[in-house]
């Protein structure tokens, strides 16, 4: 294959992928960041301690989590094809690719909030906050630094995921090394193809990090 | 101001109850500070967090300005609205200053108003004013990262204040901070006190900070108050352990035949000469063995510890004439043995609890 022929291919896979990936991620944040904080609040000693909800919880989370992915993907076909319609297609993807990213991302999470130093939830409480203003006043802001390492961790798992998804009826970078690099024998085309992607994890990785410790100064000697 | 009758709170760990307030009866009045000390594990902590019901005690009640806040609060695990409103009504400042890193100092300040519902503009205007309170109209912006301990706290205590409260409770506020940084926090409270009327609850394991700033202090043991009371009635208390803590004066008999006598003067005789008119009036030398003098809440507070000639039995009148003089007079028996030993255990208990 020649690079003009490659050229469109990458692209229309990069795109793909980022799409897959960005709107997952939307999903995954949103699913797992309250159930992570659940797990904190009701984890034994918490503001909320309700054990059996806990057990529960942590016993779904746990199970999501050692579940390959790739056995999720096809497990998960039906109820794909019931929310979007189809199981495969870029847009199907996501679905598979969040409720396998949820779970991951409820522990980053759990373990973030929990290191927020317990004193501030107390201070707080001494001055009459609720459980709700402790939520978004304290946890979510003093654990926001660890918390977006978490996405940046979470993003680069399913860009891992995604490449996967494209082995079953998903698009994106990973459905073209299969396609073309792998079942057509092209090595050069498949190296490509994982060049272009630790290029998009390295760019996500540092994008991370510099939102990590630009939050991290505030706290320092500016 | 702050009543607690009955208090007493029990933790249950792995089936152990380890009982951390039993039966603590505390009264403190209104505009003065008050300081609890005792070593670490006395309870003092435990008895702080009760008052605000951060802890829920096992059993008693808690008033505060007249509201039974144990009442408030139910049975549940859970704060409920009317706690929650009492508790914005009482500051608290923490040893380690507890402030959110992810705020600024101003913004530190404006969050108790936040929760009071505080609309924006005022917030901010209440903020710049404590800030101006406390001395730090200049470190609005930043941090809390960029400011030393004793900023830190002043950054607490402006935050303590923001709900207009008028009690403050403070669970060892100057633990943390180097000596001179504790004399200047002390320093605030005090003028806070004064100016704004403030009733202080402070915890402390430092005797200094009771000496420095105290109206009322009670001494805790194992979970119960064991001496209580203004600074004053407790220097005047015969074998008061936190007088004698407060004032410590030591040495023995020279000889036999002689009469040692601790004797504590506080308000007018103070100031008078009565160790001279002693000497003179009934002609006899007095040796000084050990004196301590210090201002406690703003009045001249001294002990000091002198021998006479003689037995007992033969300065029976010298001793009543520093009575007449206003004086509190305790005589030290020959055998200090026993007195020593509950001494150095009052000043082993508080260098255990200073570590």
């Amino acid at each position: 294959m020649t690079w003009s022929e490659m050229q469109p291919l990458l692209e229309q896979g990069t795109v793909d992928t980022l799409y897959m990936v960005l709107w997952a991620t939307v999903v995954t944040v949103l699913g797992g960041l309250p159930l992570g904080i659940l797990l904190v609040l009701t984890d034994k000693g918490g503001l909320l301690q309700n054990l059996p909800v806990n057990k529960v919880v942590g016993a779904i989370v746990n199970i999501g989590r050692s579940l390959p992915f790739i056995i999720l993907l096809i497990a998960l076909i039906p109820f794909t094809t019931l929310v979007v319609g189809t199981f495969i297609g870029p847009t199907a993807m996501i679905v598979p690719l969040a409720i396998g990213a949820i779970p991951f991302f409820a522990r980053l999470v759990e373990t973030s909030v929990r290191e927020v130093d317990h004193g501030l939830v107390e201070a707080v409480q001494a001055m009459g906050g609720g459980i709700p203003t402790i939520v978004r006043k304290v946890l979510l802001p003093q654990a926001l630094p660890s918390l977006i390492s978490g996405v940046t961790t979470t993003v680069i798992v399913l860009i891992g995921y995604s490449a996967m998804a494209g082995a079953v009826g998903g698009e994106g970078l990973g459905s073209k090394a299969v396609t073309y690099g792998y079942q057509r024998f092209d090595t050069t085309f498949m190296l490509v193809t994982v060049v272009v992607l630790v290029l998009i994890v390295t760019v996500v990785q540092l994008i991370g990090d510099g939102v990590v410790r630009l939050l991290a100064r505030r706290g320092r000697t500016a | 101001m702050i009543t607690t009758s009955g208090l007493t709170k029990v933790y249950e760990s792995r089936g152990r109850q380890v009982t951390a307030l039993d039966g603590v009866d505390l009264h403190v009045r209104e505009g003065e500070v008050f300081g609890v000390i005792g070593q670490s594990g006395a309870g003092k902590s435990s008895l702080i967090r009760c008052v605000n019901l951060l802890e829920r005690p096992t059993s008693g009640t808690v008033t505060v300005d007249g509201v039974d806040l144990t009442a408030l609060a139910g049975k549940g695990r859970r704060a409920g609205k009317d706690l929650r409103r009492a508790r914005s009504s009482i500051g608290m400042v923490f040893q380690h200053f507890n402030l959110l890193s992810s705020r600024t100092v101003k913004d530190n300040i404006e969050l108790p108003l936040e929760i009071l519902g505080v609309s924006g503009a005022e917030r901010s205007r209440r903020a710049l004013e404590l800030l101006d309170l406390v001395g730090l109209a200049d470190k609005a912006k930043s941090y809390p990262g960029q400011l030393s301990g004793g900023q830190k706290q002043r950054v607490g205590i402006a935050r303590a204040l923001a709900g207009e409260p008028k009690v403050l409770l403070s669970d060892e506020a100057t633990s943390a901070l180097d000596p001179e940084t504790t004399r200047s926090i002390l320093q605030l409270l005090r003028d806070l006190n004064q100016q704004l009327g403030l009733t202080v609850l402070l915890i402390t394991h430092e005797m200094d900070v009771v000496k420095t700033i105290c109206d009322s202090a009670a001494l805790m043991q194992k979970g119960r108050i064991v001496e209580s009371g203004t600074v004053s009635e407790l220097l005047a208390t015969p074998g008061s352990q936190l007088a004698a803590e407060l004032f410590p004066v030591s040495g023995a008999h020279t000889g036999p035949d002689r009469t040692v006598v601790d004797v504590t003067f506080h308000g007018d005789a103070a100031t008078q000469p009565v160790i001279s008119q002693l000497s003179r009036t009934y002609n006899i030398d007095i040796s000084i063995l050990g004196a301590a003098m210090d201002t406690v809440g703003g009045r001249q507070i001294g002990r000091m510890r002198i021998e006479l000639p003689g037995r007992y039995e033969d300065n029976v009148v010298p001793v009543g004439f520093l009575r007449e003089q206003g004086l509190q007079v305790e005589v030290v028996e020959e055998t200090l043995t026993e007195e020593t030993v509950v001494q150095d255990a009052a000043t082993l208990l508080v260098k255990e609890g200073a570590k």
